[in-house]
């Protein structure tokens, strides 16, 4: 089945609820414990939030998904993550590889200082591929899937850093979808947008999930409540709580869940 | 009542008292701001009549020959400086190459690959003392290495006395212009998919580019101007330069021999090539400005 025809029947079909998957995982920055014992399911096409008090670890495990962590020296974990069933930690795969099926966008836009085009066709050249036609439907392609087409297609050439605070954030999507990843880590999106740019990111996270499984990270409960359909709540490196979004925001099964979400603290 | 007042503005303070610190403190203000106007204005007073004397005296025997003909023989009129020019190009020339590639990528080395390893320590601590140490001490050096195991006086020996000392300079301004990159563009990069490497060459390098080039310009203007490390290495010549293995004339030692005869030619030749050494090295620092200034 090729990939298309792989990605058509599963927009069909319901997801994997195993798509990604965390089990008995801990992880230390040196000798400080950031994750305890965490275990959950993270299902296909579907968007997840992972929310908390700052410190509470959901940064941290959004990056052990690309192995981005591995960047800080001196951290070390035990347990396992698994993509499709394969650990991402196994010596074959590749962790260039890796991040190549799991793009991330980062809380701070950071697109990098060439052109608009250059920044989408990045993650295709660092991978060898050279042929124009491929790198401009590439373009073309991963821009409508950011929303951004319409608004920059005169100018893609130009600098990318004279678009706007939400317009650099949805070419970090477009440039990160340009590798055709299957996950879409986001660490807090939209943290530094204002509400117009934010309601733009929700609204284009949800088209994005016909396509792709989304893992998000944030502080604002109303964007977990708007845009995800399961909500995780980790408090102190704990995973204390993981349903539906609904549930969670409802019908809470913890009181430290209960707490966090009406405000008692955090 | 009293409350308010003190905490309102001063100017429209009811108290006398008030009212007269406002003032001091409005004068005192206006004082400092003068003193530091002045200061600044006085930095300028050695720079600009620096230009103005090297102007003044070496503009008269400015010509093309200057730059044509051999440097004329004691107490003879006529001649100009063209071996000098090429030697100083040479010599600078030689040194960069060899100081260049290494200081870069032994920054590349101590900035990006193992920034807290005993090594990059070591290298970081050698690149400082290196710095400081006194430019005839370079030349010295050179001496014992090359002039005399080879036998003789060289350009070559003086590209090596100016490649010791723009070394230290480059390595250490493109380690800051390396970590002058912000980490959120490799960030992109590694989450993109790249390697070390191509994070290095496609994200970081071009970025500290324009910072990596101010610190060889820096390196290279320092380099041309320097007079002890080519008197022991590369020594001087009436003519002009067959190979890299034979004494050569420079700018800089042009400058130290003929301002220190007493013919007055000489000593106005003297002021030319200072003239066309400072021309040099200010226009080679804004070439490189506008080249690699960023465009982003």
């Amino acid at each position: 089945m090729t990939e298309d025809a792989a990605r058509s029947s599963a927009t069909q079909t319901p997801g994997r609820p195993d798509f990604l998957t965390v089990r008995n995982f801990d992880f230390f920055y040196g000798k400080k414990q950031a994750l305890f014992d965490i275990n959950m399911d993270i299902p296909e096409k579907r968007v997840t939030a992972f929310i908390g008090p700052s410190g509470c670890g959901k940064s941290t495990l959004l990056r052990n998904f690309n192995r981005m962590n591995e960047l800080i020296e001196g951290v070390h974990y035990s347990g396992d993550i698994k993509l499709l069933g394969q650990s991402i930690y196994n010596k074959e795969v590749e962790v260039i590889a890796l991040r190549r099926s799991i793009g991330m966008v980062f809380q701070k836009s950071n697109p990098f200082p060439k052109s608009i085009y250059e920044n989408i066709v990045y993650g295709l050249r660092i991978s060898g591929e050279k042929k124009k036609s491929v790198l401009d439907e590439a373009v073309e392609r991963s821009l409508r899937g950011a929303a951004l087409w319409d608004e920059v297609k005169d100018r893609l050439h130009e600098s990318a850093l004279g678009l706007s605070g939400g317009q650099m954030q949805r070419l970090c999507i477009a440039r990160a979808i340009a590798n055709r990843p299957k996950v879409l880590l986001m660490d807090e999106p939209c943290s530094a947008l204002d509400p117009i740019a934010t309601v733009k990111v929700e609204e284009l996270i949800h088209e994005l999930k016909q396509e792709f499984t989304i893992v998000i990270v944030t502080h604002n409960m109303q964007q977990a409540t708007r845009c995800s359909d399961k909500t995780a709540f980790f408090y102190l490196g704990k995973l204390i709580e993981y349903a539906e979004t609904q549930k969670i925001f409802s019908n809470p099964g913890q009181k430290q869940t209960e707490d966090y979400i009406t405000g008692r603290f955090g | 009542m009293d409350n308010i007042v003190t905490h309102a503005p001063d100017f429209f303070s009811n108290s006398q008292a008030e009212a007269t610190k406002a003032i001091a403190r409005s004068l005192w203000n206006r004082v400092l701001t003068s003193v530091c106007v002045a200061l600044s204005l006085l930095t300028l007073v050695p720079l600009v009549s620096i230009i103005y004397l090297v102007l003044k005296n070496g503009l008269p025997l400015l010509s093309w020959s200057v730059f044509t003909q051999l440097p004329p023989a004691a107490g003879m009129v006529g001649g100009g400086f063209g071996n000098a020019v090429i030697g100083t190009i040479v010599m600078v020339g030689i040194g960069l190459l060899m100081s260049g590639p290494l200081g870069i990528l032994s920054a590349i080395y101590i900035n990006e690959y193992a920034p807290a390893s005993r090594l990059a320590q070591a290298v970081r601590i050698v690149a400082k003392l290196l710095t400081g140490i006194p430019s005839i001490i370079c030349g010295v050096f050179a001496f014992a290495i090359v002039v005399s195991t080879t036998g003789r006086f060289s350009a070559f020996a003086g590209g090596v006395a100016l490649a010791v000392l723009m070394l230290p300079t480059i390595l250490l301004t493109s380690e800051q212009a390396l970590m002058g990159v912000q980490s959120a563009f490799r960030e992109a990069s590694y989450g993109l998919g790249a390697t070390k490497f191509q994070t290095i060459v496609r994200i970081v390098l071009p970025d500290a580019l324009p910072a990596i080039m101010t610190g060889i310009m820096l390196a290279v203007a320092r380099a041309a101007g320097e007079t002890a490390p080519l008197i022991f290495t590369a020594l001087f010549s009436q003519f002009w330069a067959k190979s890299l293995s034979e004494p050569t004339a420079s700018l800089s030692v042009l400058i130290y021999n003929f301002s220190t005869v007493p013919f007055p030619h000489q000593i106005q030749m003297a002021w030319t090539a200072s003239l066309v050494l400072v021309a040099f090295v200010t226009l080679a620092n804004i070439t490189a400005q506008l080249v690699f200034s960023k465009k982003h």
